[in-house]
Protein backbone atom coordinates (compact mmCIF):
# COMPACT_ATOMS: atom_id res chain seq x y z
CA UNK A 1 0.00 0.00 0.00
CA UNK A 2 2.62 2.09 0.80
CA UNK A 3 4.88 1.06 -1.80
CA UNK A 4 1.94 2.42 -3.94
CA UNK A 5 1.48 5.64 -2.77
CA UNK A 6 5.28 6.20 -2.93
CA UNK A 7 5.68 5.57 -6.01
CA UNK A 8 2.71 7.63 -6.90
CA UNK A 9 4.54 10.25 -5.18
CA UNK A 10 7.35 8.97 -7.67
CA UNK A 11 5.08 9.84 -10.40
CA UNK A 12 3.93 13.13 -9.73
CA UNK A 13 7.51 14.67 -8.87
CA UNK A 14 8.93 13.26 -12.42
CA UNK A 15 5.42 15.22 -14.08
CA UNK A 16 6.35 18.19 -12.10
CA UNK A 17 10.59 18.09 -13.32
CA UNK A 18 9.27 17.73 -17.30
CA UNK A 19 6.54 20.02 -16.51
CA UNK A 20 8.82 22.97 -15.71
CA UNK A 21 11.40 21.73 -18.03
CA UNK A 22 8.94 22.07 -20.87
CA UNK A 23 8.88 25.81 -19.73
CA UNK A 24 11.74 26.81 -21.76
CA UNK A 25 9.85 27.20 -24.72
CA UNK A 26 7.22 29.27 -25.51
CA UNK A 27 5.91 25.96 -27.24
CA UNK A 28 5.65 23.67 -25.12
CA UNK A 29 5.44 25.30 -22.01
CA UNK A 30 1.23 25.07 -21.87
CA UNK A 31 1.65 21.33 -22.20
CA UNK A 32 3.99 21.28 -19.92
CA UNK A 33 2.48 23.56 -17.46
CA UNK A 34 -0.68 20.47 -17.54
CA UNK A 35 1.66 17.65 -16.96
CA UNK A 36 2.79 19.31 -13.78
CA UNK A 37 -0.98 19.82 -12.86
CA UNK A 38 -1.34 16.18 -13.64
CA UNK A 39 1.27 15.50 -11.20
CA UNK A 40 -0.56 17.49 -8.71
CA UNK A 41 -3.67 15.81 -9.24
CA UNK A 42 -1.98 11.98 -8.95
CA UNK A 43 -0.43 13.27 -5.68
CA UNK A 44 -3.57 14.56 -4.36
CA UNK A 45 -5.19 11.17 -5.25
CA UNK A 46 -2.87 9.19 -3.71
CA UNK A 47 -3.28 10.83 -0.51
CA UNK A 48 -6.63 10.63 -0.47
CA UNK A 49 -6.83 6.98 -1.35
CA UNK A 50 -4.23 5.85 1.53
CA UNK A 51 -4.45 8.77 4.33
CA UNK A 52 -6.69 7.49 7.68
CA UNK A 53 -9.31 9.40 6.39
CA UNK A 54 -11.99 9.59 9.44
CA UNK A 55 -13.79 12.83 7.87
CA UNK A 56 -14.37 12.11 4.42
CA UNK A 57 -16.97 15.19 4.69
CA UNK A 58 -14.15 18.00 5.86
CA UNK A 59 -11.93 16.75 3.45
CA UNK A 60 -14.12 16.63 0.34
CA UNK A 61 -15.70 20.05 1.65
CA UNK A 62 -12.10 21.95 2.25
CA UNK A 63 -11.24 20.67 -1.63
CA UNK A 64 -14.32 21.92 -3.09
CA UNK A 65 -14.16 24.98 -1.53
CA UNK A 66 -10.56 25.85 -2.37
CA UNK A 67 -10.93 24.70 -6.19
CA UNK A 68 -14.10 27.37 -6.49
CA UNK A 69 -12.23 30.00 -5.05
CA UNK A 70 -8.94 28.92 -7.00
CA UNK A 71 -11.31 29.33 -10.03
CA UNK A 72 -13.13 32.33 -9.33
CA UNK A 73 -9.68 34.28 -8.62
CA UNK A 74 -7.62 33.10 -11.45
CA UNK A 75 -10.23 33.77 -14.12
CA UNK A 76 -11.17 37.62 -12.97
CA UNK A 77 -7.60 38.19 -12.78
CA UNK A 78 -6.43 40.73 -15.29
CA UNK A 79 -3.04 40.18 -16.50
CA UNK A 80 -2.06 43.47 -15.63
CA UNK A 81 -2.36 41.94 -12.44
CA UNK A 82 -0.63 38.82 -12.64
CA UNK A 83 2.38 40.01 -10.34
CA UNK A 84 0.16 40.55 -7.04
CA UNK A 85 -1.84 37.24 -8.18
CA UNK A 86 1.43 35.21 -8.08
CA UNK A 87 2.41 36.83 -4.78
CA UNK A 88 -0.44 36.73 -3.35
CA UNK A 89 -1.19 32.81 -4.37
CA UNK A 90 2.06 32.67 -2.99
CA UNK A 91 1.72 33.53 0.74
CA UNK A 92 -1.57 31.22 0.90
CA UNK A 93 0.77 28.32 0.17
CA UNK A 94 3.20 29.71 3.30
CA UNK A 95 0.13 30.06 5.62
CA UNK A 96 -1.09 26.18 4.63
CA UNK A 97 2.53 24.76 5.51
CA UNK A 98 2.51 26.89 9.22
CA UNK A 99 -1.15 25.75 9.40
CA UNK A 100 0.18 21.67 8.73
CA UNK A 101 2.99 22.36 11.32
CA UNK A 102 0.33 23.86 13.94
CA UNK A 103 -2.10 20.81 13.32
CA UNK A 104 0.81 18.99 14.16
CA UNK A 105 1.76 20.11 17.53
CA UNK A 106 -2.15 20.73 18.46
CA UNK A 107 -2.57 16.47 17.58
CA UNK A 108 0.65 16.35 20.63
CA UNK A 109 -0.84 18.73 23.47
CA UNK A 110 -4.38 16.94 22.69
CA UNK A 111 -2.72 14.24 23.15
CA UNK A 112 -0.97 14.90 25.98
CA UNK A 113 -4.03 15.81 27.97
CA UNK A 114 -4.75 12.85 27.90
CA UNK A 115 -2.43 12.00 30.64
CA UNK A 116 1.21 10.76 30.84
CA UNK A 117 2.57 11.75 27.70
CA UNK A 118 4.55 9.06 25.78
CA UNK A 119 1.80 6.16 25.96
CA UNK A 120 -1.03 8.89 24.96
CA UNK A 121 1.60 9.91 21.67
CA UNK A 122 1.61 6.18 21.14
CA UNK A 123 -2.09 5.07 21.48
CA UNK A 124 -2.84 8.22 18.85
CA UNK A 125 -0.16 6.81 16.39
CA UNK A 126 2.31 9.73 17.14
CA UNK A 127 6.13 9.30 17.10
CA UNK A 128 7.88 10.67 20.24
CA UNK A 129 9.30 14.30 20.26
CA UNK A 130 12.55 14.18 19.03
CA UNK A 131 15.20 16.76 17.61
CA UNK A 132 14.06 16.39 13.67
CA UNK A 133 10.34 17.20 14.95
CA UNK A 134 11.24 20.03 16.73
CA UNK A 135 13.53 21.68 14.16
CA UNK A 136 10.96 20.41 11.13
CA UNK A 137 7.93 21.82 12.56
CA UNK A 138 9.33 24.68 13.96
CA UNK A 139 10.95 25.48 10.58
CA UNK A 140 7.78 25.16 9.08
CA UNK A 141 5.91 27.78 11.00
CA UNK A 142 8.75 29.77 10.44
CA UNK A 143 9.46 29.99 6.61
CA UNK A 144 5.11 29.64 6.28
CA UNK A 145 4.27 32.70 8.32
CA UNK A 146 7.50 34.59 6.96
CA UNK A 147 6.48 33.96 3.32
CA UNK A 148 2.58 34.59 4.43
CA UNK A 149 2.68 38.08 5.59
CA UNK A 150 6.49 38.80 3.28
CA UNK A 151 3.89 38.14 0.22
CA UNK A 152 0.87 39.72 1.58
CA UNK A 153 3.19 43.03 2.02
CA UNK A 154 4.62 42.48 -1.77
CA UNK A 155 0.85 42.12 -2.97
CA UNK A 156 0.26 45.39 -1.80
CA UNK A 157 3.43 46.74 -2.62
CA UNK A 158 2.10 45.66 -6.12
CA UNK A 159 -1.48 46.93 -6.56
CA UNK A 160 -0.76 50.24 -4.91
CA UNK A 161 -2.78 49.78 -1.65
CA UNK A 162 1.38 49.90 0.45
CA UNK A 163 3.55 52.52 -0.82
CA UNK A 164 5.93 51.41 -3.51
CA UNK A 165 8.49 53.32 -1.69
CA UNK A 166 11.21 51.94 0.73
CA UNK A 167 9.00 52.07 4.49
CA UNK A 168 11.45 52.21 7.22
CA UNK A 169 11.60 53.77 10.60
CA UNK A 170 14.75 54.19 12.78
CA UNK A 171 15.57 51.46 14.45
CA UNK A 172 13.77 49.28 12.30
CA UNK A 173 16.95 47.29 11.60
CA UNK A 174 17.51 46.74 15.13
CA UNK A 175 13.70 45.28 15.92
CA UNK A 176 14.00 43.05 12.59
CA UNK A 177 17.71 41.74 14.30
CA UNK A 178 15.91 41.36 17.87
CA UNK A 179 12.95 39.55 16.38
CA UNK A 180 15.43 37.38 14.42
CA UNK A 181 17.10 36.50 17.63
CA UNK A 182 14.03 35.52 19.31
CA UNK A 183 12.99 33.10 16.22
CA UNK A 184 16.09 31.78 16.91
CA UNK A 185 15.30 31.35 20.96
CA UNK A 186 11.99 30.14 20.16
CA UNK A 187 13.36 27.25 17.77
CA UNK A 188 16.24 26.29 20.55
CA UNK A 189 13.86 26.30 23.31
CA UNK A 190 11.63 22.97 22.86
CA UNK A 191 15.27 21.49 21.88
CA UNK A 192 16.91 22.52 25.09
CA UNK A 193 13.28 21.46 27.39
CA UNK A 194 13.35 18.05 25.00
CA UNK A 195 16.07 15.80 27.68
CA UNK A 196 15.82 12.77 26.25
CA UNK A 197 12.32 11.69 27.03
CA UNK A 198 10.58 13.35 24.21
CA UNK A 199 7.41 13.37 26.03
CA UNK A 200 6.52 16.78 26.59
CA UNK A 201 4.79 19.06 24.00
CA UNK A 202 4.20 21.79 26.43
CA UNK A 203 7.33 23.72 25.09
CA UNK A 204 7.00 23.31 20.90
CA UNK A 205 3.34 24.57 21.69
CA UNK A 206 4.11 27.89 23.32
CA UNK A 207 7.76 27.90 21.22
CA UNK A 208 5.57 27.64 17.76
CA UNK A 209 2.68 30.46 19.09
CA UNK A 210 5.67 32.67 19.63
CA UNK A 211 7.47 31.73 16.41
CA UNK A 212 4.15 32.72 14.69
CA UNK A 213 3.43 35.97 15.86
CA UNK A 214 7.80 36.90 15.15
CA UNK A 215 7.35 35.10 12.08
CA UNK A 216 4.33 37.36 10.71
CA UNK A 217 5.74 40.44 11.92
CA UNK A 218 9.37 40.11 10.62
CA UNK A 219 7.51 38.79 7.17
CA UNK A 220 6.32 42.39 7.02
CA UNK A 221 9.58 43.83 8.60
CA UNK A 222 11.67 41.86 6.10
CA UNK A 223 9.47 43.28 2.99
CA UNK A 224 8.50 46.64 3.74
CA UNK A 225 11.98 48.28 3.67
CA UNK A 226 12.14 46.94 0.02
CA UNK A 227 11.27 49.30 -3.00
CA UNK A 228 8.64 48.21 -5.51
CA UNK A 229 10.62 47.89 -8.22
CA UNK A 230 12.63 45.45 -6.49
CA UNK A 231 9.36 43.27 -6.10
CA UNK A 232 9.85 40.83 -8.55
CA UNK A 233 13.29 39.94 -6.72
CA UNK A 234 11.09 39.28 -3.32
CA UNK A 235 8.46 37.48 -4.79
CA UNK A 236 10.10 35.08 -6.31
CA UNK A 237 12.25 34.77 -3.34
CA UNK A 238 9.17 34.13 -0.80
CA UNK A 239 8.54 31.67 -3.90
CA UNK A 240 11.00 29.63 -3.19
CA UNK A 241 10.73 29.77 1.06
CA UNK A 242 7.14 28.63 0.64
CA UNK A 243 8.49 26.04 -1.49
CA UNK A 244 11.45 25.28 1.71
CA UNK A 245 8.25 25.47 3.81
CA UNK A 246 6.68 23.00 1.80
CA UNK A 247 10.04 20.46 1.55
CA UNK A 248 10.07 21.54 6.00
CA UNK A 249 6.58 20.34 5.63
CA UNK A 250 7.56 17.08 4.49
CA UNK A 251 9.93 16.33 6.87
CA UNK A 252 7.16 16.57 9.61
CA UNK A 253 5.39 14.12 7.84
CA UNK A 254 8.23 12.13 6.35
CA UNK A 255 6.35 12.51 3.31
CA UNK A 256 8.69 12.74 -0.22
CA UNK A 257 6.57 14.06 -2.29
CA UNK A 258 6.58 17.20 -0.30
CA UNK A 259 10.08 17.21 0.05
CA UNK A 260 10.82 16.76 -3.88
CA UNK A 261 8.58 19.45 -5.11
CA UNK A 262 9.50 22.00 -1.79
CA UNK A 263 13.18 21.56 -3.24
CA UNK A 264 11.90 22.08 -6.81
CA UNK A 265 10.70 25.02 -6.05
CA UNK A 266 13.18 26.39 -3.37
CA UNK A 267 15.62 25.87 -6.01
CA UNK A 268 14.03 26.99 -8.61
CA UNK A 269 12.93 30.19 -6.99
CA UNK A 270 15.96 31.28 -5.49
CA UNK A 271 17.88 30.94 -9.16
CA UNK A 272 14.99 32.75 -10.98
CA UNK A 273 16.00 35.76 -8.32
CA UNK A 274 19.64 35.88 -9.02
CA UNK A 275 18.78 35.91 -12.48
CA UNK A 276 16.97 38.98 -12.20
CA UNK A 277 19.37 40.37 -10.07
CA UNK A 278 22.00 39.83 -12.66
CA UNK A 279 19.46 41.76 -15.08
CA UNK A 280 19.89 44.81 -12.89
CA UNK A 281 23.60 44.13 -12.05
CA UNK A 282 22.97 44.21 -8.04
CA UNK A 283 23.48 41.53 -5.66
CA UNK A 284 20.79 39.84 -4.14
CA UNK A 285 21.63 41.19 -0.56
CA UNK A 286 21.71 44.52 -2.17
CA UNK A 287 18.43 44.08 -3.24
CA UNK A 288 17.17 42.67 0.14
CA UNK A 289 19.01 45.31 2.45
CA UNK A 290 16.19 48.01 0.62
CA UNK A 291 16.64 51.45 0.33
CA UNK A 292 17.02 51.57 -3.26
CA UNK A 293 15.42 55.10 -4.51
CA UNK A 294 15.19 56.50 -0.98
CA UNK A 295 18.09 57.91 -0.50
CA UNK A 296 18.72 58.64 -4.60
CA UNK A 297 18.00 62.21 -4.14
CA UNK A 298 21.71 63.32 -5.01
CA UNK A 299 22.78 61.83 -7.63
CA UNK A 300 19.82 62.52 -10.15
CA UNK A 301 19.16 66.10 -8.62
CA UNK A 302 22.10 67.51 -11.06
CA UNK A 303 20.30 66.95 -14.80
CA UNK A 304 17.04 68.20 -13.61
CA UNK A 305 18.28 71.67 -13.25
CA UNK A 306 18.36 74.52 -16.32
CA UNK A 307 17.67 71.95 -18.66
CA UNK A 308 14.14 71.61 -20.49
CA UNK A 309 11.63 68.97 -21.82
CA UNK A 310 10.60 69.46 -25.67
CA UNK A 311 7.02 67.94 -26.25
CA UNK A 312 6.05 66.76 -29.23
CA UNK A 313 1.86 67.05 -30.59
CA UNK A 314 -0.01 63.71 -31.57
CA UNK A 315 0.53 64.82 -35.33
CA UNK A 316 4.29 64.91 -35.16
CA UNK A 317 4.60 62.02 -33.51
CA UNK A 318 2.40 60.49 -36.11
CA UNK A 319 4.51 61.75 -38.81
CA UNK A 320 8.13 60.12 -37.40
CA UNK A 321 6.50 57.17 -36.81
CA UNK A 322 4.60 56.70 -40.10
CA UNK A 323 7.84 57.41 -41.97
CA UNK A 324 10.56 55.93 -40.45
CA UNK A 325 12.32 52.95 -41.66
CA UNK A 326 12.68 51.35 -38.62
CA UNK A 327 10.65 51.72 -34.77
CA UNK A 328 11.36 50.67 -31.60
CA UNK A 329 8.77 50.11 -28.89
CA UNK A 330 10.04 50.25 -25.38
CA UNK A 331 6.84 49.12 -23.20
CA UNK A 332 7.31 50.18 -19.41
CA UNK A 333 5.19 49.66 -16.29
CA UNK A 334 3.34 52.45 -17.66
CA UNK A 335 1.96 50.41 -20.48
CA UNK A 336 0.49 47.71 -18.18
CA UNK A 337 -1.14 50.61 -15.88
CA UNK A 338 -2.60 52.46 -18.57
CA UNK A 339 -3.78 48.73 -20.08
CA UNK A 340 -2.72 50.14 -23.25
CA UNK A 341 -1.61 46.64 -24.42
CA UNK A 342 -4.01 46.27 -27.42
CA UNK A 343 -3.98 49.50 -28.49
CA UNK A 344 0.31 49.44 -28.78
CA UNK A 345 -0.65 46.19 -31.05
CA UNK A 346 -3.23 48.46 -33.20
CA UNK A 347 -0.54 51.36 -33.56
CA UNK A 348 2.27 48.71 -34.55
CA UNK A 349 -0.21 46.69 -37.29
CA UNK A 350 -0.71 50.67 -38.82
CA UNK A 351 2.41 51.29 -38.96
CA UNK A 352 3.62 48.13 -39.95
CA UNK A 353 1.12 48.36 -42.95
CA UNK A 354 3.06 51.43 -44.31
CA UNK A 355 6.19 49.22 -44.16
CA UNK A 356 7.90 50.20 -41.52
CA UNK A 357 10.14 47.35 -39.97
CA UNK A 358 8.46 47.36 -36.12
CA UNK A 359 10.45 45.93 -33.19
CA UNK A 360 10.08 45.48 -29.47
CA UNK A 361 12.77 45.80 -27.29
CA UNK A 362 11.83 44.01 -23.96
CA UNK A 363 13.98 44.78 -20.61
CA UNK A 364 14.94 42.14 -18.19
CA UNK A 365 12.75 43.97 -15.44
CA UNK A 366 10.74 46.16 -17.42
CA UNK A 367 7.12 46.00 -15.33
CA UNK A 368 6.96 44.67 -12.20
CA UNK A 369 7.99 41.30 -13.10
CA UNK A 370 10.43 39.51 -15.25
CA UNK A 371 8.31 38.57 -18.47
CA UNK A 372 5.41 40.79 -17.71
CA UNK A 373 5.77 42.71 -20.52
CA UNK A 374 5.97 39.60 -22.51
CA UNK A 375 2.71 38.55 -20.73
CA UNK A 376 0.88 41.77 -21.74
CA UNK A 377 1.95 41.84 -25.00
CA UNK A 378 1.11 38.12 -25.56
CA UNK A 379 -2.15 39.08 -24.49
CA UNK A 380 -2.72 41.82 -27.63
CA UNK A 381 -1.62 38.96 -29.55
CA UNK A 382 1.84 40.39 -30.77
CA UNK A 383 3.68 37.46 -31.93
CA UNK A 384 6.59 36.35 -29.56
CA UNK A 385 9.33 36.80 -32.50
CA UNK A 386 8.75 40.39 -32.61
CA UNK A 387 10.35 40.74 -29.35
CA UNK A 388 13.26 41.22 -28.52
CA UNK A 389 15.94 41.00 -25.69
CA UNK A 390 18.39 43.98 -24.62
CA UNK A 391 21.39 41.88 -25.97
CA UNK A 392 19.46 41.20 -29.17
CA UNK A 393 18.53 44.53 -29.94
CA UNK A 394 20.73 47.01 -27.98
CA UNK A 395 23.47 47.54 -30.93
CA UNK A 396 20.15 48.17 -33.11
CA UNK A 397 19.35 51.95 -31.72
CA UNK A 398 21.78 53.42 -33.80
CA UNK A 399 19.93 52.34 -36.74
CA UNK A 400 16.42 53.32 -35.45
CA UNK A 401 14.56 56.22 -36.72
CA UNK A 402 12.37 56.42 -33.78
CA UNK A 403 11.78 54.65 -30.29
CA UNK A 404 8.57 55.23 -29.29
CA UNK A 405 9.22 54.65 -24.81
CA UNK A 406 5.81 54.04 -23.16
CA UNK A 407 5.91 54.17 -19.78
CA UNK A 408 9.37 53.21 -19.06
CA UNK A 409 11.71 55.34 -17.09
CA UNK A 410 15.18 53.83 -15.46
CA UNK A 411 15.37 50.93 -17.79
CA UNK A 412 15.99 53.43 -20.66
CA UNK A 413 18.58 56.24 -18.13
CA UNK A 414 21.60 57.09 -20.32
CA UNK A 415 22.67 57.87 -15.87
CA UNK A 416 23.01 54.07 -15.49
CA UNK A 417 26.11 54.39 -18.20
CA UNK A 418 26.97 57.69 -17.76
CA UNK A 419 27.50 58.77 -14.33
CA UNK A 420 28.78 56.68 -11.40
CA UNK A 421 26.96 58.84 -9.01
CA UNK A 422 23.71 57.67 -10.21
CA UNK A 423 22.44 55.36 -7.69
CA UNK A 424 21.56 52.70 -11.00
CA UNK A 425 24.96 53.04 -12.41
CA UNK A 426 25.98 50.00 -13.56
CA UNK A 427 22.70 48.83 -14.70
CA UNK A 428 22.56 47.09 -17.83
CA UNK A 429 19.80 49.50 -20.18
CA UNK A 430 18.18 49.59 -23.19
CA UNK A 431 20.66 52.46 -25.67
CA UNK A 432 17.57 54.32 -26.13
CA UNK A 433 19.87 57.57 -26.32
CA UNK A 434 21.41 56.31 -29.27
CA UNK A 435 18.24 56.50 -31.93
CA UNK A 436 17.87 59.35 -34.37
CA UNK A 437 14.33 59.84 -32.65
CA UNK A 438 13.14 59.32 -29.16
CA UNK A 439 9.21 59.55 -28.43
CA UNK A 440 8.40 59.08 -25.10
CA UNK A 441 4.95 58.77 -23.62
CA UNK A 442 4.85 59.66 -19.69
CA UNK A 443 2.26 60.84 -17.34
CA UNK A 444 4.31 63.59 -15.92
CA UNK A 445 7.75 64.16 -15.33
CA UNK A 446 7.74 62.08 -12.11
CA UNK A 447 10.54 60.52 -11.46
CA UNK A 448 10.95 56.62 -12.10
CA UNK A 449 10.93 53.91 -9.28
CA UNK A 450 14.24 54.58 -8.38
CA UNK A 451 13.48 58.07 -8.25
CA UNK A 452 16.04 59.17 -10.58
CA UNK A 453 16.01 62.19 -12.86
CA UNK A 454 16.15 60.81 -16.08
CA UNK A 455 18.79 62.77 -18.95
CA UNK A 456 17.26 60.61 -21.68
CA UNK A 457 13.80 63.25 -21.43
CA UNK A 458 16.07 66.50 -21.91
CA UNK A 459 17.86 65.39 -24.93
CA UNK A 460 17.44 67.74 -28.21
CA UNK A 461 16.18 64.26 -30.03
CA UNK A 462 13.61 63.64 -27.75
CA UNK A 463 9.89 64.33 -27.81
CA UNK A 464 7.65 63.84 -24.79
CA UNK A 465 3.92 63.22 -24.93
CA UNK A 466 2.79 63.39 -22.09
CA UNK A 467 -0.79 61.65 -20.80
CA UNK A 468 -2.51 58.66 -19.76
CA UNK A 469 -0.33 55.99 -22.40
CA UNK A 470 -3.44 54.27 -23.66
CA UNK A 471 -5.14 57.62 -24.27
CA UNK A 472 -2.05 58.76 -26.08
CA UNK A 473 -1.32 56.02 -28.45
CA UNK A 474 -5.05 56.46 -29.48
CA UNK A 475 -4.86 59.69 -30.45
CA UNK A 476 -1.70 58.42 -32.20
CA UNK A 477 -3.42 56.01 -33.73
CA UNK A 478 -6.50 58.58 -35.15
CA UNK A 479 -3.25 60.56 -36.70
CA UNK A 480 -1.33 57.97 -38.52
CA UNK A 481 -5.30 57.12 -39.99
CA UNK A 482 -5.63 60.83 -41.19
CA UNK A 483 -2.11 60.81 -42.43
CA UNK B 1 15.27 7.83 7.26
CA UNK B 2 16.45 11.32 7.86
CA UNK B 3 19.31 10.85 5.90
CA UNK B 4 17.20 9.45 2.51
CA UNK B 5 15.09 12.21 2.92
CA UNK B 6 18.07 14.74 3.21
CA UNK B 7 19.57 13.31 0.16
CA UNK B 8 16.19 13.38 -1.74
CA UNK B 9 15.91 17.08 -0.45
CA UNK B 10 19.43 17.59 -2.04
CA UNK B 11 19.55 15.78 -4.78
CA UNK B 12 15.76 17.81 -5.79
CA UNK B 13 16.99 21.23 -5.43
CA UNK B 14 20.17 20.06 -7.74
CA UNK B 15 17.23 19.40 -10.27
CA UNK B 16 15.44 22.70 -9.48
CA UNK B 17 18.67 24.97 -10.36
CA UNK B 18 19.59 22.29 -13.47
CA UNK B 19 15.70 23.27 -15.00
CA UNK B 20 15.14 26.91 -14.40
CA UNK B 21 18.43 27.70 -15.64
CA UNK B 22 17.51 27.23 -18.76
CA UNK B 23 13.98 28.94 -19.12
CA UNK B 24 13.89 31.92 -21.29
CA UNK B 25 13.33 35.21 -19.95
CA UNK B 26 9.94 35.39 -22.03
CA UNK B 27 8.57 32.85 -19.58
CA UNK B 28 9.47 33.97 -16.11
CA UNK B 29 6.07 35.31 -15.22
CA UNK B 30 4.55 31.85 -16.43
CA UNK B 31 7.25 30.46 -14.41
CA UNK B 32 7.27 31.83 -11.40
CA UNK B 33 3.63 31.24 -10.99
CA UNK B 34 3.67 27.80 -12.24
CA UNK B 35 6.33 26.98 -10.03
CA UNK B 36 4.29 28.36 -7.07
CA UNK B 37 1.29 26.28 -7.55
CA UNK B 38 3.62 23.24 -7.11
CA UNK B 39 4.46 24.90 -3.74
CA UNK B 40 1.06 24.05 -3.10
CA UNK B 41 1.87 20.63 -2.86
CA UNK B 42 1.07 21.27 1.10
CA UNK B 43 -2.36 20.45 -0.06
CA UNK B 44 -1.16 16.98 0.59
CA UNK B 45 0.30 17.45 4.34
CA UNK B 46 -3.31 19.28 4.50
CA UNK B 47 -5.30 16.51 3.91
CA UNK B 48 -3.68 14.36 6.36
CA UNK B 49 -3.81 17.04 8.78
CA UNK B 50 -7.46 17.23 7.94
CA UNK B 51 -8.18 13.16 8.16
CA UNK B 52 -6.94 13.41 12.18
CA UNK B 53 -9.97 13.39 14.30
CA UNK B 54 -8.15 12.96 17.37
CA UNK B 55 -8.27 16.68 18.19
CA UNK B 56 -10.48 18.66 16.68
CA UNK B 57 -8.18 21.70 16.70
CA UNK B 58 -5.76 20.04 14.68
CA UNK B 59 -8.85 18.87 12.39
CA UNK B 60 -10.04 22.96 11.62
CA UNK B 61 -6.23 24.28 11.26
CA UNK B 62 -5.97 21.21 8.81
CA UNK B 63 -8.94 22.19 6.88
CA UNK B 64 -8.15 25.92 6.94
CA UNK B 65 -4.78 24.65 5.56
CA UNK B 66 -6.54 22.32 2.82
CA UNK B 67 -8.67 25.82 1.67
CA UNK B 68 -5.53 27.68 1.21
CA UNK B 69 -3.12 25.46 -0.44
CA UNK B 70 -5.90 23.93 -3.03
CA UNK B 71 -6.71 27.84 -3.61
CA UNK B 72 -3.05 28.24 -4.32
CA UNK B 73 -3.21 24.74 -6.71
CA UNK B 74 -6.11 25.77 -8.73
CA UNK B 75 -5.64 29.41 -9.03
CA UNK B 76 -1.52 28.82 -9.81
CA UNK B 77 -2.59 26.24 -12.35
CA UNK B 78 -5.34 27.78 -14.20
CA UNK B 79 -3.86 31.30 -14.41
CA UNK B 80 -0.51 30.08 -15.55
CA UNK B 81 -2.66 28.37 -18.41
CA UNK B 82 -4.39 31.43 -18.83
CA UNK B 83 -0.62 33.35 -19.30
CA UNK B 84 0.72 30.70 -21.53
CA UNK B 85 -2.50 30.00 -23.61
CA UNK B 86 -1.06 34.08 -25.19
CA UNK B 87 1.95 32.87 -26.53
CA UNK B 88 1.62 32.11 -29.93
CA UNK B 89 3.82 32.42 -32.66
CA UNK B 90 2.38 35.19 -35.80
CA UNK B 91 -0.99 34.08 -37.47
CA UNK B 92 0.44 32.44 -41.07
CA UNK B 93 -1.94 34.84 -42.69
CA UNK B 94 0.05 38.54 -41.56
CA UNK B 95 -0.18 41.58 -43.51
CA UNK B 96 3.37 43.16 -44.89
CA UNK B 97 7.31 42.36 -44.03
CA UNK B 98 7.98 42.75 -40.38
CA UNK B 99 10.20 39.76 -40.91
CA UNK B 100 13.36 41.86 -41.08
CA UNK B 101 14.80 41.15 -37.73
CA UNK B 102 15.78 37.07 -37.91
CA UNK B 103 13.88 36.48 -34.22
CA UNK B 104 15.03 33.44 -32.31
Amino acid sequence: MSTLVNLAYLAAAALFIIGIKRMNSPATARAGNRLSAVGMLIAIVATLASARILSPWMIAGGLALGTVLGILLAVRVQMTQMPEMVAALNGLGGAASALVAWAEVSRYTAAQAEGFAGSAFARHGLAALDGRLVITITLSVLIGAVTFSGSFVAFGKLNGKISGNPVSFPGMRLVTSLLALVAVAAVAFPLVMLGDSGFDAGPLAVSTLVLGVVALVLGVLLVIPIGGADMPVVVSLLNSYSGLAAAATGFVLENQALIVSGALVGASGIILSKIMCDAMNRSLLNVLVGGFGGGAAEGGARSAAGLTVRTVTPDDAAVLLAYAGQVVVVPGYGLAVAQAQHVIRELVDLVQARGVRVKYAIHPVAGRMPGHMNVLLAEANVPYDQLFEMDEINDEFERTDAVLVIGANDVVNPAARTDPSSPIYGMPILNVDRARNVIVLKRSMAAGYSGVENELFYLPRTGMLFGDARKSLERLVQEIKAL
Amino acid sequence: MVVTLLVVFVLASFVGVEIISKVPQTLHTPLMSGSNAVSGITVVGAIAATGMVDSPVAQWLGFVALVLATINVVGGYLVTDRMLQMFKKREPAKQGDTRAGDGR
